[in-house]
């Protein structure tokens, strides 16, 4: 049986990986994911892990190696956030198309300028076109469990698309936290060696990257959004396989207090945790307040999303983002759940709040406040979206 | 005896009689007519062989060869972006050895390849390219240098040779064309301390064919900058291509050498060089220089040619002592 124990996040996700049994791990040192690519260094210095580490000079290249390996049929690792993201985003792009299963931690960080390293979701709304799939977590147990089940769901052969784990930067990546590592056995029978479908291969020889023509070009790219899309009841699937492997069960969409709740405020990552205790709060006081939060990104699970928010009255959309999109049209995350709650011709009262930017603290009252407003707002009073806890 | 010369000691050169028949890269291509760029990539992966990963940046290499569905490569090859073949290859490169020392595969002699043209070496992918040599993997680089961005339409590179006019270098009232002097990568790759750097150009085939089988030979990183005349963006007969390339080894102004374990050695030494003039006037991209431009080119080629010339003194001290 596995024990609790009190262990850095960044740590306990390099370990994790390390179970994994990573062949290759290109990358390059960044703010706050530092610790993690520092840890898996480690580990293959001391011959706790058997894998290539390639120390690349650039996020660029640490991304262009990974294709490079994940085309060799090598399961590869990279972790990155920010700055770093938008470098190497080029190939992001490519990863999935090539159709190669990396796994890839987020520790998220906010984007320059001004050059800001603590955390928001500004590499994550950056990546969410890129055709990925994206994780979030909430915490570190979290962060570790999703970084083994990315594997399984990026080598998936019915999926075969590169995977991001996000984690907030610092508030998960460099906290101390108590959480249970899984056994390598355990790790072993729920993650089963990776064999590439096709990889670079002198006695088999492919063509990786052709030029796709006008007469290809869309045929290619509704290909691999079909897989995108097949990959949503698999990735549940293989929660449930996690579960049944490790004990804790994870869902596309996650629920806290929504049964009764008038208002329900919808968020990702590590402010859920502050947003629950908030809304225990908020409960005492009689206030019919509950959660949603976001687990994977994409693909977008736009109807577990409503199935869980349909019955309030009141929303609080939360976007850890700024939505440079000139006031009259929500952030990121709200404009999908605006989308979904439209196609079914849902119309409850809307707040988006522009929050947690560049690691602004948020706090229990913040949250109390956002309920507040969208509770008490008339019809129509409401912005597309607003800044909360900012010096006007 | 450095890494390069010990892994050398055997090595047996390819002559007429010997060319390998396989043909990696496969007829059927479209590149333009006369292209010397795909005559020295033919050239190259035949001393390859087709126990090779072989990676492409973006560049007329990878648009003519790679047309799906169709593909003229008989090996294992991939094509991620411009700027990063250096860096794929390094990925591809840390997977075999990963999976070998795993027992994943048993795949332990593959000659790795990354390949990209000078604007995809010498300009966006100079820091992929240092970052692949100074971490030492072993793989070689090919830099066929047609001295400009021909895939695009003939606009200058770091590699377009003084005067040179290009469609942003243009000659006119006011330019002469290119203003900046060649980028040498050979010496830049030098100085990362890769262990066999040579330069080649398909006019000489067995020396490149050679020049490539070595590198393939020789443990870590090997870089080679092949001479890759482009009758499209130079402006000369598409029939001209070899002689363009043979003119300009003739007139220093593309020396052929091989720098191993950081020795020089002079592949070709020009007895008789031919003045630039003749260089030049088979190609329109120079048909505006002044006479003053001229010379002031020919002083610079001779000048770096006397100091290569220099440097391969190891050369010349083994030719006495025979």
């Amino acid at each position: 049986m596995s024990k609790r124990i009190g262990i850095e996040v960044s740590i306990a996700v390099a370990d994790a990986v390390g179970l994994c049994d990573v062949d290759v791990v290109a990358a390059y040192p960044i703010t706050p994911q530092t610790h993690i690519v520092e840890h898996l260094s480690e580990l293959v210095a001391d011959g706790h892990l058997n894998a290539e580490f390639v120390p690349v000079e650039s996020e660029h290249s640490a991304m262009s190696a990974c294709i490079g390996s994940a085309a060799a049929g090598a399961r590869t690792f990279t972790s990155t956030c920010s700055q770093g993201y938008a470098l190497m985003s080029e190939l992001c792009y490519i990863a999935s198309a090539l159709r190669l299963p990396i796994v890839m931690a987020v520790a998220n960080r906010a984007i320059s300028a001004p050059i800001n390293i603590w955390n928001d979701h500004a590499d994550l709304m950056y990546a969410r076109d890129t055709g990925w799939i994206q994780l979030i977590a909430e915490n570190g147990q979290e962060a570790v469990d999703l970084s083994i089940a990315a594997f399984r769901i990026a080598e998936d052969k019915k999926i075969l698309l590169p995977v991001q784990v996000n984690l907030d930067g610092f508030t998960l990546s460099h906290f101390i936290e108590p959480l249970t590592m899984p056994e390598q056995a355990d790790v072993k029978k729920f993650l089963p060696a990776y064999k590439p479908a096709l990889r670079l291969d002198p006695d088999k020889p492919v063509t990786f990257g052709p030029v796709g023509m006008p007469d290809i070009y869309t045929e290619a790219r509704k290909a691999q959004d079909e897989n995108l899309k097949a990959s949503k009841p698999i990735i549940q699937e293989i929660f449930n396989g996690f579960a049944k492997q490790f004990g804790r069960q994870y869902k596309l969409v996650e629920t806290y207090k929504t049964e009764d709740a008038e208002t329900i405020i919808v968020g990702m990552g590590s402010i859920a945790q502050t947003a629950m205790t908030a809304i225990d709060g908020m409960r005492a006081q009689g206030k019919k307040v509950g959660m949603a939060r976001v687990r994977v990104f994409r693909p977008f699970p736009a109807k577990e999303l409503i199935d869980a928010i349909k019955g309030a009255k009141n929303l609080v959309l939360l976007d850890r983002v700024t939505a440079f999109a000139g006031g009259e049209v929500s952030g990121p995350v709200a404009l999908e759940i605006k989308s979904a709650l439209y196609d079914r011709k849902l119309t409850p009262k809307v707040g988006n709040f522009l929050v947690g930017l560049g690691g602004r603290d948020i706090t229990i009252q913040n949250f109390e406040e956002m309920v507040e407003r969208v509770a008490s707002a008339k019809d129509g009073e409401l912005p597309a979206y607003e800044f909360i806890n900012v010096r006007e | 005896m450095g890494i390069a010369s010990d892994a050398l000691k055997n090595f047996k050169g390819f002559n007429l009689k010997n060319l390998p028949e396989v043909e990696p890269v496969s007829p059927g291509h479209r590149a333009c007519q006369g292209c010397g760029e795909v005559l020295a990539l033919r050239q190259a992966m035949k001393a390859v062989g087709t126990n090779a990963v072989v990676c492409s940046a973006t560049g007329c290499m990878e648009i003519i060869t790679s047309p799906w569905p169709q593909s003229a490569w008989r090996v294992p090859w991939i094509h991620v972006a411009f700027e990063n073949a250096a860096a794929v290859v390094s990925g591809a490169e840390a997977a075999f050895k990963s999976m070998n020392r795993k027992k994943i595969i048993n795949q332990p002699d593959v000659t790795f390849i990354a390949y990209g043209g000078d604007g995809a070496t010498a300009d966006i992918g100079m820091q992929a390219l240092s970052g692949a040599l100074e971490r030492g993997h072993n793989f070689i680089y090919f830099c066929f240098d047609n001295e400009a961005y021909m895939n695009t339409g003939i606009q200058r590179s770091s590699s377009t040779p003084f005067g040179a006019s290009t469609t942003t270098s243009p000659a006119g009232k006011n330019s002469s064309g290119q203003s900046t002097w060649k980028k040498n990568m050979a010496e830049i790759a030098v100085a990362h301390g890769a262990p066999y750097v040579a330069t080649a150009t398909p006019a000489f085939p067995i020396d490149l064919m050679n020049k490539v089988k070595k590198a393939s030979m020789v443990p870590g990183p090997a870089y080679i900058h092949i001479y890759s005349p482009c009758p499209t963006g130079w402006r000369c007969g598409i029939e001209e291509s070899i002689e363009v390339a043979r003119l300009a080894v003739q007139s220093k102004v593309f020396p052929l050498y091989e720098v191993i374990d950081g020795e020089y050695y002079l592949s070709r030494k020009v007895a008789k060089p031919k003045p630039i003039t003749d260089y030049f006037k088979i190609q329109r991209r120079f048909k505006h220089l002044t006479d003053s431009e001229v010379s002031y080119i020919q002083g610079r080629v001779d000048a770096q040619y006397e100091a290569l010339l220099k440097k391969c003194v190891v050369e010349d001290k083994k030719k006495e002592k025979e």
